[in-house]
């Protein structure tokens, strides 16, 4: 729904609603977005409006829902059943129960099924939110179980060889160049200190930059409204890459997970976010 | 360097553990997205340049395939045919201001724009410009000599005549933009009462 | 039916920080939807945080402020275990509630 120039123009507009932020434009106006969000993350102190959206994915946890009347707790994301803390940390990783490697959100998606007896296609259907809705309980749990893995290293599972095939594949996609603009991830993310428009962009294929990045999503988005997953990181990318869709919880959307938590392994979980 | 050595460990353990890497890639590709709004699945089949460009900035090589490829985009390239290069410097400007075009949102019957500023800083008064690519503020200062004007049309049509596996779209090649479109960023370019060739003042002009 | 809120209200030294999540689409009015229909305009006008029986503060809104907006207002006094609430309605009639005590 949202373009390049929108999300400029979305940007400039908010920072032209505060005043004494639009003096500091003037005075440096090559000032790329980071540091008057910087300003407005001391604004906002420790909190997060996320703060909110992880109380409501605490209460999807243990809330009896489906045909099976049964809540999450007894999902098993990877390190036992009904172990949250940590858990977000480590994924992508395979799991022996459907034999793939799974992201968070896949994983989920097969506790509902399996454990609340949900369909899954119609979760899948709308997985994310639309702009102005309330969030998704998919959006909603992921935020809760990134917060239980907040302050950790992060940690993808690479013991098996499908989790390293993952990996594997996740670059090859990074560097695919596609569609009648052919972009690629990399077109964007594989050099430091650039930018689009005002945006700066991570390059995710050096350590310290990709851990940054991968560790702050999911993220509040503030032009959004609303807290967004990778997984719709992801989607969203795929959409101004000129790309068709990217189907929720394709092996595409996993491998690129599995790449980038890879090379963020070492660093630090600090989701959820607070972006733009 | 760390790519690299990720590879050979990679080698290394798909020699113990056999896994499929590149082979089923194509296919996996393919069953990962799904056709949505004017973009569809046919755009992730791979022409030979973006084949021969799908790999990391600093494993490229520049071989005899190389040169053979970017001779062949250089011969490639369609001039106007009426031989005038230069439009409207103002529509030019509109042009590469708007990032609207091409995306599954976006409405076909409206004209693609070039999204310049997403990656280049071009009229000195603009501040939200990207740096993807290098500053063209006061391009018009080379002239426009027939050699400029050929050069110039050529990058924009597509760059991988000079520069292969440049991250920049093909705007001529690929038909993101029309001729005229084309002429009018030259003309925003080149026209020295264009925006971009207008001196820089003040602390906007520091990049 | 009344709208969702979620509050947070905590003593930071002699101040009360209090944040709140408010649920609403906080529709302008100038959007169209598919068949090209305006969406009518649905915002929040007033929007209040009360402690005890005492407005702390009191905003009229319109439809510059985002959907689902976050609030985040401190105020002299307060003591932990005071109710602190905050209350909206909107330009349709609709209104919106939720209480907490401070921490």
């Amino acid at each position: 729904m949202r373009r390049q120039s929108d999300d400029a123009m979305t940007l400039y507009r908010f920072v032209m609603m505060i005043p004494r932020w639009w003096l500091l434009l003037m005075v440096v106006p090559a000032l790329a977005d980071e540091g008057i969000f910087d300003q407005y993350r001391d604004l906002m102190g420790d909190d997060n409006p996320a703060i909110f959206v992880i109380e409501e994915g605490e209460e999807f946890w243990v809330q009896s829902q489906g045909p099976s009347a049964a809540t999450l707790e007894a999902c098993d994301l990877g390190l036992g059943t009904g172990v949250t803390r940590g858990a977000y940390a480590q994924f992508p990783r395979y799991f022996a129960d459907t034999d793939r490697v799974m992201d968070i959100e896949t994983r989920l998606l097969y506790c509902m099924e399996t454990l609340q007896g949900r369909d899954r296609e119609v979760i899948a259907a709308k997985p994310y939110s639309l702009r102005g809705d309330f969030g998704t309980e998919l959006e909603a749990l992921v935020t809760w179980l990134a917060a239980e893995s907040e302050g950790m290293i992060i940690a993808p599972e690479q013991a098996h060889p499908k989790e390293r095939a993952m990996y594997a594949m996740g670059e090859e996609i990074f560097f695919y160049r596609a569609g009648p603009h052919d972009f690629s991830c990399a077109t964007c993310h594989e050099q430091s200190n650039k930018r689009i428009r005002l945006q700066q962009l991570p390059n995710l294929t050096e350590h310290t930059e990709v851990a940054e990045a991968y560790g702050s999503w999911p993220a509040y988005r503030m032009s959004q409204g609303l807290v967004r997953t990778m997984g719709w990181r992801l989607q969203d990318c795929f959409r101004q890459q000129r790309w068709p869709g990217l189907i929720f919880g394709s092996e595409v959307s996993i491998a690129l997970q599995t790449y980038m938590a890879v090379n963020a392994a070492g660093g630090v979980m600090t989701a959820p976010g607070l972006k733009r | 360097m760390r790519a690299t050595l990720r590879r050979i460990t990679l080698v290394v353990w798909i020699g113990v553990a056999p896994v499929a890497v590149s082979e089923d890639l194509a296919s996996v590709i393919h069953a990962s997205f799904s056709d949505s709004g004017q973009a569809t699945l046919m755009r992730l089949e791979q022409d030979p340049l973006q084949q021969r460009c799908s790999q990391p900035r600093d494993e490229r090589v520049d071989d005899d395939i190389a040169m053979a490829l970017r001779q062949e985009r250089l011969n490639a390239v369609v001039f106007p045919e009426d031989g005038n290069f230069l439009g409207d410097w103002q529509r030019g400007a509109a042009v590469a201001a708007s990032g609207r075009g091409l995306q599954s949102n976006d409405d076909p019957s409206i004209a693609n724009g070039g999204n310049c500023y997403a990656c280049h800083q071009l009229a000195p008064t603009e501040v939200a410009y990207g740096t993807l690519g290098p500053s063209l503020t006061q391009y018009g200062l080379r002239g426009q000599s027939e050699a400029m004007l050929r050069y110039t049309w050529t990058k924009l049509w597509d760059t991988h005549a000079f520069n292969l596996c440049s991250h920049m779209p093909r705007f001529g090649a690929q038909k993101i933009l029309t001729e005229q479109q084309l002429k009018d960023v030259m003309a925003f370019l080149l026209d020295p009462n264009s925006s971009v060739n207008q001196p820089a003042e003040g602390p906007s002009s520091a990049h | 039916m009344a709208g969702r809120i979620k509050i947070r209200a905590q003593k930071k030294g002699e101040l009360t920080e209090v944040k709140a999540l408010m649920r609403h689409p906080m529709e302008t009015g100038m959007r169209k939807d598919q068949a090209g229909e305006s969406i009518p305009a649905h915002f929040i006008t007033e929007v209040a945080v009360l402690h005890g029986d005492h407005t702390v503060m009191q905003a009229h809104w319109g439809a510059a402020v985002s959907a689902n907006p976050f609030l985040g207002v401190r105020f002299q006094g307060g003591q932990a275990g005071d109710a602190v609430r905050v209350v909206w309605t909107d330009n349709q009639g609709g209104t919106g509630e939720g209480e907490t005590t401070i921490r």
